[in-house]
């Protein structure tokens, strides 16, 4: 049977990703939702909706619902995804990308990951920590950072998200401008992102992906920390999608 | 199980609680054991002990005191066995490796100590393991601060013996130890009333060396590819080898090891030839902690070999059986339990070594250093340890977890990940 297209599907824990690599060529994203086998299935209907059909297509799963992805292929880890995703355009670099649950550095040698870290059961330099933070700035995430831009950063705990949406509650108490109280936020986050990524040496590129991908403040934030730069990934927030839609397509070759 | 409730209770356990218990190790271990295909029959006697776990065993041990015998209860596999079996005792362990004692234990322990000794000091104050009810007398050694801390905990409730480790691996260090079990000796004596003779430790010596060189014909097995036991049945089999009685155990191991011999003859494994191999290294896994086998063994690699005691540990390195003089004997048992590589020794390379040497032996595509949370000295060494694999070109994995399920998605991720990096 001739495969028309090669779909990788990055269901994390905040959204789900979806790239289409052959016939078509698209790409979309959708919030994951409180359930992934759903979230799995109104991708399935997306697909078809844009006249993809399935059964002529290959499909590898990755994220966190990768396992609830039944008309996949196979499931592969989002760090391997992550890596397919920028091996091509960036075969040695580190790789940084901060999911809305897990934030992780993967180090590419010659296009392979050769070390990689993940964060521990903690919340504190993920995604969520900033979700929760805008929250409580009542804003999203994107003004929090041009926000943050334009602040002087307080000092926030980098350690636990719930002491540090307490200590801004301090902040906010004592009529500290938005602006500050975005700034130290961001510093947190950075923070705790750097002091991860470290532990893996950084003597090539340093890449952002995932859902912060898009936010050249951040990347300027965390290259302070890791006193290295570090580039947005172009369209990052899909690059476990993407890789794993070249993962599909090395894969239907090699059949 | 069969029904132990009038034991239980005359161990004056609070069999309620056991209760809740024995209600979910039945499904953990179909889950994770049964649900394996083509596992050597010869595992079937483990399956039966673990069916049992709180039954069999404990019955045998009362039995033993009913008789005038002494049961004492060991932590660490730095006490020798060989003392209280030559005094006519039963050295059984007591480590505990699950989630179910862990609240006990912080009621009267800091919560950032290890899950071991949380759930070890659990056990004992919730009156939840018959094995922690039986022993008449608990070994502990001072091989970290947690521990040091718990022997005062449990020296409330229960007689505590405790042996004063030496840190370090100095000619002094080994003479220090033949001082320790000279002490150790003279309480087990007391204790038991019988005196370790020669004679009766020379039995003890031949007795415990012939339960090593079983499990290690085990391990031995385990080298071949495709591998003739999973490593969750390894790991099986060495928890019960802590408490089972060591005739047994060495008689059950060796024919465990004749089937695995057989099976590698033929060519027949339990996962495909070329299947990815890990080493595992690090901290202990006390029954019934089975959470990183499993997670490996279920993302597409196989355990091939355990560094740590849980593994390697327990039976690598003999007692020497030639000793003239009882005298030579200790020297001999002290000799043998310093070779042992503990992250509590400072400088700690033979370690690092036998990590290296492992690794080669078994073939390993990669490591995963395992560290129980809050265990200070192992985490610290593993930089020491990933350093050393990396400079050799053999990929490592650094864990940490603790005896909940919580982290077990995530776990799967970076194990997933690994597997997927050894190509």
């Amino acid at each position: 049977m001739e495969i028309t297209n090669y779909i990788g599907i990055d269901i994390g824990s905040t959204a789900a990703k979806v790239v289409v690599l052959g016939a078509a060529e698209l790409r979309f994203v959708l919030p994951t939702g409180w359930s992934s086998p759903d979230t799995a299935q109104a991708i399935r209907r997306e697909l078809e909706r844009q006249g993809i059909v399935l059964a002529d297509s290959l499909v590898i799963a990755t994220g966190y619902g990768r396992r609830a992805v039944a008309y996949a292929e196979t499931q592969i880890t989002e760090i391997t995804c992550h890596a397919a995703g920028c091996a091509d355009e960036h075969p040695n670099c580190t790789i940084i990308d901060v999911g809305g649950q897990d934030t992780k550095a993967i180090h590419l040698t010659d296009g392979k990951v050769d070390d990689f870290i993940m964060n521990d059961k903690c919340s504190a330099g993920t995604g969520k920590f900033v979700e929760i933070m805008a929250n409580r700035l009542s804003c999203d995430i994107d003004t929090l950072f041009s926000l943050a831009a334009k602040g002087k950063i307080l000092p926030i705990s980098s350690l636990c998200t719930v002491f540090a949406e307490s200590e801004i509650i301090g902040y906010i108490g004592n009529g500290c401008k938005r602006e500050d109280i975005a700034a130290g936020i961001v510093d947190s986050v950075s923070e705790k992102v750097a002091q991860m990524a470290q532990k893996l040496p950084l003597e090539h590129e340093v890449l952002l992906t995932g859902g912060l991908s898009h936010l050249q403040y951040f990347a300027e934030s965390l290259g302070r920390k890791l006193r290295h730069p570090v580039a947005l990934r172009a369209n990052g927030r899909y690059a476990g999608a993407y890789g794993a839609a070249l993962l599909a397509r090395r894969r239907g070759a090699a059949q | 199980m069969a029904d132990y409730h009038e034991m239980w209770e005359s161990l004056g356990m609070d069999v309620k609680a056991h209760d809740q218990l024995c209600a979910v190790l039945p499904t953990a271990f179909g889950d994770t054991y049964l649900s394996q295909e083509n596992r050597p029959e010869n595992m079937a006697y483990y399956d039966f002990v673990v069916s049992e776990i709180h039954g069999v065993r404990p019955a045998e041990l009362i039995e033993h005191q009913k008789a005038g015998g002494k049961v004492l209860g060991t932590f660490c596999l730095y006490v020798p066995d060989e003392i209280v079996f030559a005094a006519g005792g039963i050295a059984t362990g007591l480590c505990g490796g699950s989630q179910f004692w862990v609240p006990d234990g912080e009621k009267v322990l800091p919560k950032n100590t290890c899950p071991l000794i949380k759930a070890s000091v659990g056990a004992r104050v919730g009156r939840t393991c018959p094995f922690f009810r039986i022993a008449d007398m608990y070994v502990g050694e001072t091989t970290c601060d947690g521990k040091k801390k718990a022997w005062e905990v449990l020296a409330e409730d229960v007689p505590v013996h405790v042996m004063d480790m030496p840190q370090m691996k100095r000619p002094q260090d080994v003479q220090k130890w033949i001082g320790e079990i000279g002490i150790f000796r003279d309480v087990v004596e007391k204790f038991t009333g019988n005196k370790v003779t020669k004679e009766n430790l020379q039995a003890a010596i031949v007795l415990l060396n012939e339960k090593r060189r079983a499990l290690a014909r085990v391990f031995a097995c385990r080298k071949a590819d495709p591998v003739p036991l999973s490593g969750k049945d390894a790991l099986l089999m060495m928890q019960i080898a802590f408490y089972d009685d060591p005739g047994r155990c060495a008689e059950m191991a060796n024919k465990l090891a004749d089937e695995l011999e057989q099976r590698i003859r033929d060519g027949h494994g339990v996962f495909a030839k070329g299947t990815k191999r890990i080493l595992v290294t690090g901290t202990p896994m006390a029954i019934p902690n089975w959470k990183l086998h499993h997670l490996i063994e279920t993302s597409g690699a196989v355990v091939v070999c355990e560094e740590c005691c849980t593994g390697t540990r327990y039976f690598e390195n003999l007692v020497a059986e030639d000793c003239q003089t009882i005298e030579e004997q200790f020297s001999a048992l002290a000799k043998r339990y310093m070779k042992n590589n503990c992250a509590c020794f400072t400088p700690n390379q033979g370690r690092i070594d036998d990590i290296l040497r492992l690794a080669k032996e078994y073939k390993a595509d990669g490591v995963i250093d395992v560290n129980l949370k809050f265990c200070t000295l192992y985490d610290m060494e593993g930089r020491d340890v990933e350093r050393a694999l990396k400079k050799e070109g053999i990929p490592v994995l650094g864990l940490e977890t603790d005896y909940t399920d919580t982290d077990a998605e995530q776990l799967r991720t970076r194990i997933g990940a690994f597997v997927e990096m050894l190509g």
